[in-house]
């Protein structure tokens, strides 16, 4: 293999211990919050080992240490049986160790050559770095079904292939040990497949690698073990045979968990919305939505999936009044404005839908305001939080914010904290109880449960249930197959812009999906 | 107008225009690494303000010179401080040093040499002199060759023959080295710079001091090249038109040569308003000439000249994440 010649440490790394990776004693406190109590676990070499958690539980900031990020408070990290100080990224790369971020940390207008070589260059002139990283990455691509084009810039590469582009930065740097966070959540089914494909290559060849994910299926797929921590403790570390994802997510929330929706046959009633030829373009003026027609009915769920970035966005924005659009929306028989000044939220409202923003940090709340005023937002005209012609009424609106946190389980139940002082979890129950609240005739919610605890999840799906139960109409948009499954009556799959077909959720399945999402089959 | 006029104001553009050159690549390492520096100006004036006095109590050009450096590093090293140490706003940081450069210069030179805020003009070995270069003579009498050399090319101070050398100096840089890389990585995306394990800190801090040398090259020049001495606000904006230079030229080198140029072409046709009326066949008021420059430089900043994508980090002070 050509990278041997580079550096010759894989050679000296004689296996000394069993594991590549031992943790002891792992403490990492911020402030007063401890991220990290008295962690200790092993990570036996050549294996795919998976960590599980809530957010907040601390696997990122574990991670971080391991990586070089942050230092810990106290504790010893050996790799393969030696005991490494891992003061820096520098340390972590010398050591071995590869990471592949969540967020990519890819320079855009870089070439996937020049990415792979920043910070592991030969000298001080790039050109004998380029031409031996040609080679490496020639052999590397061979090897691991790892193809990129070379000299393509990273924004012109697909998701999936900016992972592969990370991870060949890893195996370029010989890392020996590879983190990956959350690998899975930008990629179709197809992408994620074959990314295992690739990690499980990789194990053959002897690395070990360790997997952050919140998807229990993946876990049991992909990996021969698997860690769970719970606020800033690992509590246990199981054999995946020997496990369940029933049994994992117990550990991972410290209770029983329902992972299946409970959900009655939907009872549809009559058209509550029509859309025809709907397209909307971006700022740039390229088309976005390229033409989505469906209906909604009464007391049924519509799901939309696909790839995020396949225009679902648009649609709810042309939906909720933020994006112009083209074509024709009817709510309850009446058509609405699709562009000039009547088209926007506040009509939208009045109109009967409701909007529970994808984002909701920046279009769901003012992180810097208070729960009790988020809770206003968009319906700050209601009569009944006015006191009179010139003066809102905060007293009804604080009373009100505290009865929708109790009903809504909002944790903790105090109206005047700001809302970013709130879990993930919480901020998206407060956007929920706001929405739903409103008794709306549609409501449009978008990735309900993006960066939401377990125990939320099951609370806020439970809730959509219900909405659709008193003969609500609800457009769910997430890029969460199984939620998407599990809640829909209906399912449509959006792929470039436009709805690719139609299914029913009691007889599809993944693959047929999938391939609908990759844009294969399906009317175009 | 005739053959030998236009050598001579293209002579008086490469003169001008150096000074904006200098500034204009400086700005381009500066904001490369994702520091934006609106300080170009302050750390041009600091600088010949010092060059001027040291070369006049020195006699010494080349004294002046570094000294002229020394200030623009100084400033330079405050710019870094704030902005990348203590991640303040680079906006802000920026204009105060120009604030405070405008303020200090006159008071220096006042308390120094009493001239109402200049210095003392500067002769013989105190200043940068034209330099001859060979066969000026021999080449004389050749049509249309003979005065593009002695005009155009040759005549100048040994600081404009090394702004020029800077040109390609900057793009090989840039381009071809491993200090190139990272440096333009880091002014996009430095997260991407951090988790390779290289310092995103001490990136940007050889980006700004590279940014001090070359503005301390350019006060310099004004003060002991272009002129004999500093005056009061003697850079009169140049840090500035040098900005709008850097996005007209997309910040890369060889596009900053020309913009800058273009901008010196400007303001050496402001100092031949007999020329201008030749051209146009109307006399045109010496005070629009003078504006010609600044009327571009709106042009240029409105973006008539297409869009130009700065650096994506430009601004934003590195914290790392979570």
């Amino acid at each position: 293999m050509a990278l041997v010649e580079n550096g010759g440490r894989q050679a000296t790394a004689a296996p000394t211990s069993p594991f590549a990776i031992e943790l002891k004693g792992i403490s990492k406190a911020f402030g007063p919050v401890q991220a990290n109590k008295d962690i200790n676990f092993a990570v036996p070499r050549g294996t795919i080992h998976g960590i599980i958690g809530e957010n907040g539980a601390g696997k990122s900031t574990l991670m971080s240490i391991l990586y070089g990020f942050y230092k810990a408070d106290a504790g010893q990290i050996f790799i393969n049986g030696k005991l490494t100080a891992i003061p820096d990224s520098q340390s972590a790369i010398r050591a071995g160790i590869g990471m592949v971020f969540q967020h990519f940390k890819l320079v855009q207008n870089f070439t996937v050559l020049e990415n792979v070589i920043l910070g592991a260059e030969d000298g001080p002139m790039l050109n004998s770095s380029l031409a031996k990283a040609r080679k490496v990455l020639g052999d590397l691509s061979r090897e691991y079904e790892l193809d990129v084009d070379p000299d393509a810039l990273i924004e012109d590469l697909s998701v999936g292939h900016q992972q592969r582009v990370e991870i060949l930065k890893a195996l370029y740097r010989q890392a020996d040990i590879l983190i990956l966070d959350e690998p899975t959540g930008v990629l179709t089914p197809d992408e994620a497949d074959h990314l295992f494909r690739i990690l499980n290559g990789l194990k053959d060849q002897g690395k070990t690698i360790i997997l952050i994910t919140h998807k229990l299926r993946e876990i049991m797929e992909a990996t021969d073990n698997v860690s769970v921590m719970r606020r800033g403790t690992m509590v246990d570390t199981v054999k995946t045979a020997e496990s369940s994802p029933e049994s994992l997510a117990e550990l991972m929330v410290g209770r029983k968990v329902l992972l299946e929706v409970d959900k009655g046959t939907a009872a549809p009633g009559a058209v509550v919305l029509t859309v025809q030829d709907l397209k909307v373009k971006d700022e740039h003026g390229i088309e976005r939505l390229k033409g989505v027609s469906f209906d909604l009915r009464a007391g049924e769920i519509l799901g939309i999936a696909g790839v995020a970035g396949n225009g679902q966005s648009e649609l709810l924005e042309a939906l909720g009044g933020i994006a112009r659009a083209t074509g024709k929306i009817t709510l309850n028989g009446v058509d609405l404005p699709l562009t000039g000044a009547q088209a926007n939220g506040q009509t939208r409202r009045e109109a009967g839908i409701a909007h529970v923003p994808e984002d909701r940090q920046h279009l769901g709340l003012i992180m810097d305001f208070t729960a009790w005023e988020n809770m206003a937002f968009g319906y700050h005209n209601d009569p009944k939080y006015q006191k009179n012609a010139l003066f809102m009424d905060n007293d009804a609106l604080r009373a009100d914010t505290e009865k929708k946190m109790a009903t809504y389980d909002v944790r903790p139940p105090i109206p005047g904290l700001q809302a970013k002082s709130f879990s993930g979890g919480n901020q998206q129950k407060i956007v929920v109880a706001r929405e739903m609240e409103q008794n709306p005739d549609l409501l449009l919610i978008g990735q309900p449960t993006r960066g939401v605890d377990i125990g939320a999840i099951e609370f806020i799906h439970n809730q959509i249930i219900a909405l659709r139960d008193q003969g609500k109409a609800i457009l769910l948009v997430s890029v969460e197959l199984d939620e998407i499954m599990s809640l829909s009556d209906r399912i449509a799959v959006m792929f470039d812009g436009r709805i690719m077909g139609f299914s029913d959720p009691e007889t599809t399945n993944e693959r047929e999906l999938g391939l609908l999402m990759a844009g294969v089959g399906g009317k175009a | 107008m005739d053959y030998d006029t236009l050598m001579q104001i293209l002579g008086s553009t490469i003169r001008l225009g150096t000074p904006l050159l200098l500034a204009c690549l400086a700005g381009l390492f500066s904001e490369r690494s994702g520091i934006f520096d609106i300080g170009l100006e302050g750390k041009m004036l600091a600088a010949a303000m010092a060059a001027g006095a040291v070369a006049a109590l020195s006699g010494s050009a080349w004294v002046g010179l570094a000294a002229g450096i020394g200030a623009s590093l100084i400033f330079a090293a405050l710019h870094g401080v704030a902005s990348i140490t203590f991640r303040g706003n680079q906006l802000i940081s920026g204009v105060a040093l120009n604030f405070l450069a405008s303020g200090i210069t006159v008071l220096i030179a006042q308390a120094l040499f009493g001239q109402g805020g200049r210095t003392p003009p500067l002769v013989g070995s105190a200043r940068f002199h034209p330099i001859e270069l060979p066969f000026v003579e021999a080449l004389k009498d050749v049509p249309l060759i003979g005065p593009l050399y002695s005009e155009v090319i040759s005549g100048h101070s040994i600081l404009v023959y090394a702004a020029m050398a800077c040109v390609p100096l900057s793009w090989w840089v840039l381009y071809r080295t491993r200090f190139g890389l990272r440096l333009r990585a880091v002014g996009e995306n430095p997260a991407a710079v951090d988790t390779a394990g290289v310092s995103v800190v001490s990136l940007r801090f050889a980006a700004v001091a590279i940014t001090g040398v070359l503005c301390g090259l350019a006060g310099a020049y004004m003060a002991t090249a272009l002129q004999a001495g500093f005056g009061r606000e003697m850079t009169a904006g140049r840090g500035y038109i040098a900005l709008a230079a850097l996005i007209f030229a997309k910040w890369r080198p060889w596009q900053a040569l020309g913009a800058t140029m273009l901008f010196g072409f400007f303001q050496a046709l402001a100092l031949r308003p007999d020329v201008v009326e030749g051209v146009v066949g109307m006399k045109v008021p010496v005070s629009m000439l003078d504006a010609l420059p600044y009327i571009l430089t709106v042009l240029v900043l409105a973006g008539f000249v297409g869009k130009a994508i700065p650096p994506r980090a430009g601004g934003e002070p590195y914290v790392k994440e979570r």
